[in-house]
């Protein structure tokens, strides 16, 4: 009983599920600070990209788009503590299948109409 | 072999999470399981996305999002939504510190932030409506509506939640249940973020181009 009571102290103590802190850490309110920072410095990036020509022209929308994913991985990573550890496996799959479906229906509508304004247009 | 002895000549030196170590703890499970529903909210705005970006060029003779969209509302918005992800960060470790006094604070901060955007995202759609351009002006603006109104929802029941879950605190005190759903509302915020930063790239900061 001792050793299971270790074992489940050390898991609590290690882990880190999408959100949820360890106690007894202050690394995580640094980690909040800097991607709160990072996030911010993304957000600021992604507003004088688009109102100004900073970028050329033509390729603002990706660099939108750049930043705006690199702003997700911020909040994915330092806010919702999406990690590599053992117990994020499942939830890195369950966001790598989540993703896959966005990917298709957002770039599979935008393919299909554009095809079908193209033949009708 | 029988099953005893399958189990006996198991590997115990199984990491943690992967196989050893027993059963996940609860908080993992429910977590995980919360994760799962968010990221079928995400699927499910993966559909208005997909319905904006095929709809935003079709606006009927009506307004464009470049006549329509004031980036310096937007900003304030997104502050708004960025420090109060921040601050539900700060109250949901406030709260597995057991900390409920700094609890209360942050939650009434992030409650504050999370008002204060949805009293802009308002006012700018009465703005809209009242200047002609309501939903049914154009299929963009049915799109807009759709879209950035469905964040807007979710932003409004994330409150409702969070004045919940400020009254089981103070009710129940910061048992692991009650901290259990301070994770998966915290989730919630911070998912809400996300979308908001597809909507801020792919609606006003194209659109107002």
């Amino acid at each position: 009983m001792a050793s299971d009571d270790s074992v489940f102290g050390q898991r609590v103590l290690e882990d880190r599920t999408p959100g949820v802190e360890p106690e007894e850490s202050r690394a995580n309110v640094l980690s909040y600070t800097a991607g709160f920072l990072l996030a911010i410095v993304a957000t600021i990036a992604s507003f004088i990209v688009s109102q100004t020509n900073l970028l050329w022209p033509p390729g603002v929308p990706v660099g939108l788009v750049v930043l705006a994913f690199a702003q997700i991985g911020v909040h994915l990573v330092f806010f919702l503590h999406l990690g590599s550890g053992p117990d994020h496996t499942n939830n890195i799959i369950a966001l790598a299948f989540g993703l896959l479906i966005v990917f298709l229906v957002i770039t599979g509508s935008i393919w299909i109409i554009a095809n079908l304004n193209a033949n009708m247009g | 072999m029988t099953i005893a002895a399958t189990i006996d000549a198991a590997p115990t030196e199984l990491v943690p999470g992967r196989g050893g170590g027993g059963p996940a703890p609860t908080r993992i499970v429910v977590a995980y399981g919360f994760w799962i529903f968010l990221l079928s909210d995400f699927i499910m705005f993966s559909g208005l996305f997909a319905a904006y970006a095929v709809l935003s060029s079709n606006t009927a003779g009506g307004p464009t999002g470049r006549d329509l969209f004031n980036l310096h509302n937007v900003f304030i918005e997104t502050m708004c939504l960025l420090v109060s992800s921040y601050t539900c960060g700060l109250g949901a470790f406030s709260a597995e510190r057991r900390r409920p006094d700094l609890f209360f604070v942050f939650a009434a901060l992030t409650f504050v932030l999370g008002a204060a955007f949805l009293f802009i995202e308002i006012r700018e759609f009465a703005g809209m409506v009242g200047a002609g351009a309501g939903p049914s002006r154009s299929a963009f603006l049915s799109a807009f509506f759709t879209l950035v109104g469905m964040h807007g929802a979710h932003v409004t029941s994330g409150l409702l939640w969070l004045a919940y879950m400020a009254a089981q605190v103070a009710g129940k005190g910061l048992r692991p249940n009650v901290l259990r759903r301070l994770v998966c509302w915290s989730l919630f915020w911070h998912a809400l973020d996300i979308i908001w930063i597809g909507v801020i790239t792919m609606v006003y900061l194209m659109g107002a181009r």
